[in-house]
């Protein structure tokens, strides 16, 4: 009886196993009946990537840091901002890690494109129904919270390792930021504005491309700005599954502790951040530039 | 469509008018779980507090019949949780009623699908809000033109258009401003301009006034009356202010708990109220001001003073009642033909508000 109090009547050894077992061969079945296929789905997209990747490193490094200040400049209009912008890019060329650099930014690239492309109608189909709030919310919990390594396992048994896989696990991880935002930004429009597109006579798409989403805009941009951060932030883990990049330096880092390699790795890692993180911000500022003046 | 609707004769009091623009027929509206279930019991005759209790549905409107004349400004009145704003936006829809009919122009909105609703929004009927409604991204110019962008206008025709009517609203210059450089009054003037710029004839104005001060209140009120003299719009305006509901209205229609208890003649409103409720809601209106000596002649008799117009108010007959040797004077229409006669003892007795008989029942 005092046995039953102190140890946890689990299931039994055996069934535990043969339960695991089960799910394990059942998703092995699947992947090896499925794998090509899905494999296949994805190659275009493993096609960009590489081309994308192959533009960047390839291209003179003088017309990349060019192409990225004015990118800079027009997100941001801030001579702070690009010039920060271009002394990093050097400073990074300098201690030789272009190449790596450009790999990473090519993957983020995407990997937000990606995010955006799929995670706005995502958030606008959450803001017009509850119950397609109801059944997303739960996701999106789970896709943030669970630690990434368990959902690499089953990307990389479907996929193997690889540039596919690794944008794969970087977009379940970026993605729900963009999708909350645009739902909350969505649901957070004044209601007199709404009802006055609605008795003029708006149709659904009108309201959606006329009044909802520009006045979503700054939160869906706070939403782009956090998806790039999380991507960011995902670049070590993804090198984990064959993703080419900084990460891969910082993981032969702590393999080797190499203290010098992870810094400076890292350290380029943090200027991307920055200027993404600078640029999107006062770019989504100046789209709600009309909310900042007079009578408030 | 029509023939539903041009079958039934209806009682006008000024001889002369057009059909009504708009009708309500038999209108309720109740809010809950099952509007429908308890509808029964509404229609046998419980009261609003009962039907909270009972089975927790709340009362927003309860048979309302109003017709509302074409080119006129018909005001409904009520304090607030009388259900004007609901009623409002039963005309286009912006909330299904429960039971009821309505009709504009021999047309049955309820009838109507998605888009017959929305060309009846887009073309028929405009809003104007207590809170604007602008759309803050976009610049007046932008928000004027808001109407006939919907509609389908041109952007070179539509630009022109809303150019025009912020001009008649005074607010030429302000076009590129966003609303929020700009101040309540002006920010309703821009409503008004998208409103008008769709040229609907008929204008739905939900307390368009009542979020302004005072001044900039009545100021709006003149505009809205100098254009009207010109526009002859059909205008239902919700109000909750008795003066701004004199000053502006053609007709008023007096709301309660849901019910319309009184509706008609502004004149009438005052010199007869229907009941206790309103007799105490008129107790503090300047009725020097607000009564027509039209409300207050008698049949023509000899007097020997000045004529007064039927439409003067007492305030503007006085003097010339008190100079008159007999006390006395002939009353003219505009037109100039002679109709009555009005005694300064009329005049002074009508300043007098009728007494409510039981307590105070205006908060009831």
């Amino acid at each position: 009886m005092l046995e039953f109090l102190t140890e946890f009547p689990s299931l039994g050894r055996q069934d535990l196993s043969s339960f695991k077992q089960g799910i394990d061969e059942g998703f092995r079945t699947f992947s090896r009946a499925n794998g090509e296929a899905i494999e296949a789905f994805f190659n275009p997209l493993l096609q960009f990537l590489i081309w994308f990747e192959d533009v960047l490193t390839g291209a003179p490094w003088p017309l990349v840091i060019f192409v990225i200040a004015a990118l800079t400049w027009f997100g941001a209009r801030s001579w702070k901002i690009t010039t920060g912008a271009v002394i990093s890019l050097l400073l990074i060329g300098i201690f030789g890690m272009w190449e790596d650099t450009m790999s990473t930014l090519a993957m983020i690239t995407v990997a937000t494109s990606l995010c955006v492309a799929l995670g706005i109608p995502i958030g606008v189909l959450m803001s017009r129904s509850d119950r397609a709030q109801s059944l997303v919310t739960p996701i999106l919990d789970v896709m943030q919270t669970i630690p990434s390594f368990v959902y690499l396992i089953p990307v990389v048994m479907l996929l193997g390792i690889g540039k596919v896989p690794g944008l794969i696990a970087v977009c379940i991880y970026a993605i729900p930021p963009i999708v909350r935002l645009t739902n909350l930004g969505i649901r957070l429009v004044d209601r007199d504005v709404m009802e006055a597109a609605e008795a003029f006579g708006a149709s659904s798409r009108e309201k959606l491309f006329g009044v909802q989403i520009p006045l979503a805009l700054p939160n869906i941009f706070a939403g782009v700005n956090q998806t790039i951060m999380m991507a960011l932030s995902m670049v070590v883990i993804a090198s984990m599954i064959g993703v080419r990049g900084l990460g891969t330096q910082v993981l032969r880092a702590i393999g080797n502790q190499y203290l010098a390699l992870g810094l400076m790795n890292g350290l380029a890692i943090v200027a991307l951040a920055i200027i993404f993180d600078r640029v999107s911000q006062t770019y989504g500022k100046r789209l709600q530039a009309y909310r900042e003046t007079g009578h408030g | 469509m029509a023939e539903v609707h041009m079958t039934e004769t209806v009682p006008c009091a000024d001889a002369g008018e057009d059909a009504p623009k708009v009708r309500i027929k038999g209108l309720y509206k109740i809010f809950g779980e099952t509007p429908e279930a308890v509808l029964e019991h509404v229609h046998g005759g419980m009261s609003k507090p009962e039907l909270m209790d009972l089975h927790n549905h709340a009362l927003g409107l309860n048979d309302i019949n109003l017709d509302i004349p074409a080119r006129k400004i018909q005001v409904i009145m009520g304090l607030s949780g009388s259900g004007k704003s609901t009623l409002i936006r039963h005309l286009n829809r912006l909330i299904e009623p429960t039971s009821g009919e309505i009709w504009v122009d021999g047309e049955n909105v309820l009838a109507m699908d998605d888009k017959q609703l929305r060309d009846l929004r887009r073309f028929k009927m405009s809003m104007v809000f207590q809170k604007f409604g602008l759309l803050p991204h976009r610049t007046v110019l932008e928000n004027a033109m808001y109407g006939l962008e919907i509609q389908g206008v041109q952007a070179k025709e539509a630009e022109e258009r809303a150019r025009k009517w912020l001009d008649r609203v005074g607010l030429a210059g302000f076009e590129d401003q966003y609303p929020s450089q700009l101040s309540g009054g002006q920010q309703q003037r821009v409503g008004l301009a998208r409103a008008l710029a769709t040229d609907a004839e008929i204008l739905l104005m939900d307390e368009a006034f009542s979020a302004l001060d005072p001044l900039i209140r009545t100021d709006m009120q003149s505009i809205l009356l100098e254009l009207q003299e010109e526009l002859h719009k059909t205008i239902i305006f919700i109000t909750h202010d008795l003066d701004e509901a004199l000053n502006i209205g053609d007709r008023i229609a007096i709301l309660r708990d849901g019910e319309i208890i009184q509706s008609g003649d502004p004149q009438a409103i005052i010199m007869t109220p229907a009941d206790d409720y309103i007799t105490d809601f008129i107790k503090d209106v300047n009725r020097a001001k607000v009564v027509r000596i039209r409300s207050i002649m008698k049949a023509p008799a000899n007097s020997q003073g000045k004529p007064v117009l039927t439409t003067d108010s007492i305030e503007d007959a006085l003097p010339k009642l008190h100079r008159s040797p007999s006390k006395c004077c002939p009353v003219q229409r505009p037109d100039g033909s002679v109709c009555g006669n009005v005694t300064i003892d009329a005049a002074i007795e009508a300043l007098k508000a009728p007494e409510s008989e039981g307590d105070d029942v205006r908060y009831a």
